[in-house]
């Protein structure tokens, strides 16, 4: 009990939330994220559901922590089950141990044989006879009210929070809530059972925003003006969030009749010089492929903000993994030098896409940005989000006389006109063409223009955001994207048990910054690459680069239960 | 950035490039060519706001032989492409170019879709019922009974597409056929689709020499529509239906016309935006 009583650095309070169709678990998890939020906290809540399309059962896991909560722990502290509807579908998701504390409405049922058999702290109120006695009242805003007082947040920020996220719903289901909340209050739970949060000490700005919301945001941020897409889970809210948004800042955004669709639909908004993007996931990165292309050969910048699931094929589409790699890196045809970034957190969604925007502007280059169902769907409180120095605006042709749109040059970045210049009207073209940019099957032109495309790449300094190190040591783990949380929890665990331990998380995954990777691993004696799939893509891929020594350890994990930092700590404890 | 003074008349001739086209001698890709400058010309578009777009075939080579802005993409994706950059400057004239191997079979849903979307483009696509670019297969417009590519030695036995059938079901607003033995009126049908503020659609007979000598022969085939242009689609359906698929004019020209999608530029600031990010503590 001590780590949570006492809320020191690493002590955080993990919180799920679960409930059939209808129950409200969702809304509950909301309110209370944003109650958290205005305490001063930082969050991660992420959520869960049933394979119905509406309705249907869903979690909600929440990680409360004061600093910034980038992975869900190894076991919750509370669960809070309005009913038991269809539990075990969750219950791989949601270990408790003898410690755990559960929450329950006894008219809903026993406990479950799993929890019941874990843990004997229990909280049984009758949560929906007590709505009940109020108009229009809910069990899960009466559950809400309990779980607040449990963990010591302010009745007035309850409040203020459903006031929040409700308001929507009018005066008579916000009085309605607020009542309810203030009823599970007043259900003073047993003085031992009580896990208090405690605020920080000076409180900044928060952001309460989901990874697809971030994503969006650093879109805009970045210069995007139009999008053109079409709907996949779980990329959707990027598209969501960007359609009325963009809308605000005189861009537009389009639905299109498929994929192949999008990214040629994106290619001819670039072309007329308007930063553009697409989001989708892994079937329709595929669908993609033969557009990205085109735009390496024609050196039109674009941005796929691609959001992983499980995979292959359809696959499993509400759950998330970092199987895309080899796609995002290897699915072009020909030889097509683009970038591939990975976000590390939530909050890294929004620079990482604006980066993406920004390097893609200034290299007339192609990239695509990783994320996952984790990040994407998952929201987080925040700080407000880091901003890439790089200005990131388009080399545009003036008013050349001999006009050549693929001229060679010292940084291989030639000046685009755009159209409406009349001095240097080109065609841009997938064929391979010499500088002018006329079709050539030349072995020269081929050549140069092979060479001009990577080196545009090779050579841009990409400077320190290339990765994130965290701690220090002889050990070194090494991880990507929505691993990086777990991993670097692994690490800190690892390093108060006597293990001094690195993180290497690698935003830029290609180009690869082969030296820079090499300084920071020179050192390390034991090396462990850590990702959520199931090949080691990432550990092959780095082996591709002859950077790891023949030491260097591979866990990789698919989906689609999210990788927990013991299993990584564990792993290394047992020598690897 | 500045166009032509308006006094300066521009000929077609401004309007093409060096570039040698690689068309075999007598393809009618030429002739199309040609009318879509001579289009160009007698509207005096300057050519920096004009963009055509294409797809990959003989036909899909078009827009490196003019000197307007061109984007020369990939098989079946020039609508795609002319959607998002219309989308993006609506200032620009935006032309679309192609065959039938690249509109109708690989890119046949943008085709739908662009029809049914209605943006100001204008889709000329040259038929000459094969794949030239590929040296001779079937394409959804050859006839059923075509045994002359060797990938389908028995023919297709496959019904033809009918393209402005297509068209009108899906909703394009202007519906044109022309043909590339005759420029003259292939040009007016091009100038009146520039000009219709919607999706345009114009069919172009256009013969592969190479793969389908016997079009030669369309000279005498093809002849001009009986009746005038309809505004009634379903009229249009029953001449689309009814006729031989040689004869030439504006088929269909819908009254009611979409406009433009266009949002007012609003201005919100960034900083503005993310405030509903914000919690408040
Ligand atoms: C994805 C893809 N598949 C196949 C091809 C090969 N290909 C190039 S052009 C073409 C057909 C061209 O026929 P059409 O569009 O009718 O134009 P034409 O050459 O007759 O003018 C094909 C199949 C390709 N370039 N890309
Ligand atoms: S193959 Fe046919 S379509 Fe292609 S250039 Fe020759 S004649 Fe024209």
């Amino acid at each position: 009990m001590d780590r949570k009583t006492d809320m020191t650095e690493a002590a955080t309070l993990s919180i799920a939330i679960v409930g059939s169709g209808g129950s409200g678990a969702v809304t509950t998890g909301k309110i209370l994220l944003e109650g958290i939020a205005r305490h001063g906290l930082y969050a991660l809540m992420s959520r869960s559901s049933g394979p119905q399309i509406r309705g249907g059962e869903s979690a909600v896991m929440l990680r409360i922590g004061q600093s910034s909560v980038d992975a869900l722990d190894d076991d919750f502290d509370i669960l809070l089950a309005l009913d038991w509807l269809n539990v075990e579908r969750f219950s791989d998701e949601i270990p408790v141990t003898e410690e755990s504390l559960i929450l329950h409405d006894p008219d809903k049922g026993d406990l479950p044989a799993v929890y019941a058999q874990m843990t004997h702290r229990h909280v049984a109120r009758p949560l929906e006879q007590l709505a009940k006695s109020i108009e229009n009242g809910r069990a899960n805003m009466v559950g809400l009210g309990l779980l607040a007082n449990l963990i010591g947040l302010p009745l007035a920020v309850v409040n203020a929070a459903a006031h929040d996220i409700l308001k929507h719903k009018g005066e008579v289901v916000l009085q309605a809530t607020l009542s309810c909340i203030e009823t599970g209050y007043a259900q003073t739970p047993d003085e031992t059972l009580v896990l208090p949060l405690s605020a920080p000490e000076a409180i900044t700005e928060r952001w309460n925003i989901s990874g697809n919301e971030a994503s969006g945001f650093g879109a805009l941020q970045g210069g995007v003006r139009f999008v053109a897409a079409y709907p996949i889970t779980p990329a959707s809210e990027i598209l969501e969030w960007l359609a009325p948004n963009l809308e605000q800042t005189g861009g537009s955004l389009l639905q299109a009749e498929d994929e192949l669709a999008s990214i040629n639909m994106i290619i001819g908004a670039s072309f007329g010089g308007v930063p553009s993007l697409t989001a989708t996931s892994g079937p329709g990165l595929s669908l993609m492929m033969e557009g990205l292309g085109l735009a390496v050969a024609s050196e039109t910048p674009v941005v796929v903000a691609n959001v992983m699931r499980g995979g292959p094929s359809t696959g499993i589409p509400t759950k998330s993994e970092q199987s895309d790699l080899n796609l995002a890196l290897y699915g072009f045809h020909g030889d097509a030098p683009h970038i591939v970034l990975s976000a590390l957190s939530i909050r890294d969604c929004a620079f990482t896409t604006q980066w993406a925007v920004k390097l893609t502007e200034t290299l007339q280059a192609v990239a695509i940005v990783l994320t996952d169902q984790s990040l994407g769907q998952a929201r987080a409180v925040i700080a407000p989000p880091r901003q890439p120095a790089l200005e990131g605006k388009r080399k545009l042709a003036g008013d050349t006389d001999h006009y050549q749109r693929y001229a060679l040059s010292d940084d291989a970045v030639s000046p685009m006109a755009i159209p409406g210049n009349a001095h240097c009207i080109y065609t841009a073209d997938g064929l391979e063409h010499n500088e002018q940019g006329t079709p050539s099957a030349m072995a020269t032109d081929h050549q140069q223009q092979l060479d001009k495309r990577r080196q545009k790449l090779t050579q841009f300094e990409y400077g320190d955001d290339w990765a994130e190190v965290t701690g220090d040591g002889e050990i070194c783990l090494i991880t990507w994207g929505s691993a990086t949380g777990a991993t670097r929890e692994a690490a800190q665990r690892l390093s108060q048990a006597g293990l001094p331990t690195k993180t290497l998380a690698v935003r830029l995954l290609a180009p690869f910054s082969t030296e820079r990777f090499k300084q920071v691993t020179a050192h390390a004696k034991q090396i462990l690459v850590v990702e959520q799939n199931h090949g080691g893509q990432f550990f092959e891929y780095l082996n591709a680069q002859r950077v790891l020594p023949g030491h260097a350890h591979s866990l990789a994990q698919p989906g689609p239960l999210p990788l927990r930092p013991n299993v990584i700590y564990n792993r290394v404890m047992q020598g690897l | 950035m500045h166009g032509p003074p308006p006094e300066q008349l521009l000929k077609a001739k401004d309007y093409k490039s060096d570039v040698k086209p690689i068309w075999c001698a007598g393809c009618g890709h030429f002739a199309v060519l040609s009318a879509i400058t001579k289009a160009l010309a007698h509207l005096s578009l300057p050519p920096e706001q004009v963009a055509l777009v294409s797809g990959i075939g003989c036909s899909s080579r078009l827009p490196a032989y003019t000197h307007v802005y061109g984007f020369h993409g990939i098989h079946g994706r020039a609508l795609p492409i002319a959607t998002g950059l219309k989308v993006a400057r609506p200032d620009l004239t935006v032309l679309v170019t192609g065959g039938d191997g690249d509109g109708f079979s690989i890119g046949g849903n943008h085709f739908m879709h662009a029809c049914r979307r209605n943006l100001d483009l204008t889709y000329i696509v040259m038929d000459n019922e094969v794949y030239g670019m590929t040296k001779g297969q079937a394409s959804p417009t050859t006839d059923p009974g075509w045994e002359q590519s060797r990938l389908t030695p028995h023919g297709t036995g496959l019904p033809s597409f009918n393209p402005a059938a297509i068209a009108l079901a899906a909703g394009a607003g202007f519906i044109a056929r022309g043909f590339s033995g005759d420029p003259t009126s292939l040009t007016d049908l091009l100038i009146q689709g520039i000009q219709y503020p919607g999706f345009s659609f114009i069919h172009v007979l256009s013969p592969c020499v190479t793969y389908h000598p016997e079009q030669k022969a369309w000279k005498k085939t093809v002849h001009e529509q009986s009746q005038s242009t309809t505004a009634d689609p379903v009229v249009a359906a029953q001449r689309i239906q009814q006729s031989d698929r040689m004869a030439t004019g504006l088929i269909f020209k819908a009254i009611s016309q979409v406009q433009q999608q266009q949002h007012p530029s609003k201005n919100i600031s960034l900083e503005q935006i993310s405030r509903q990010f914000v919690t408040h503590t």
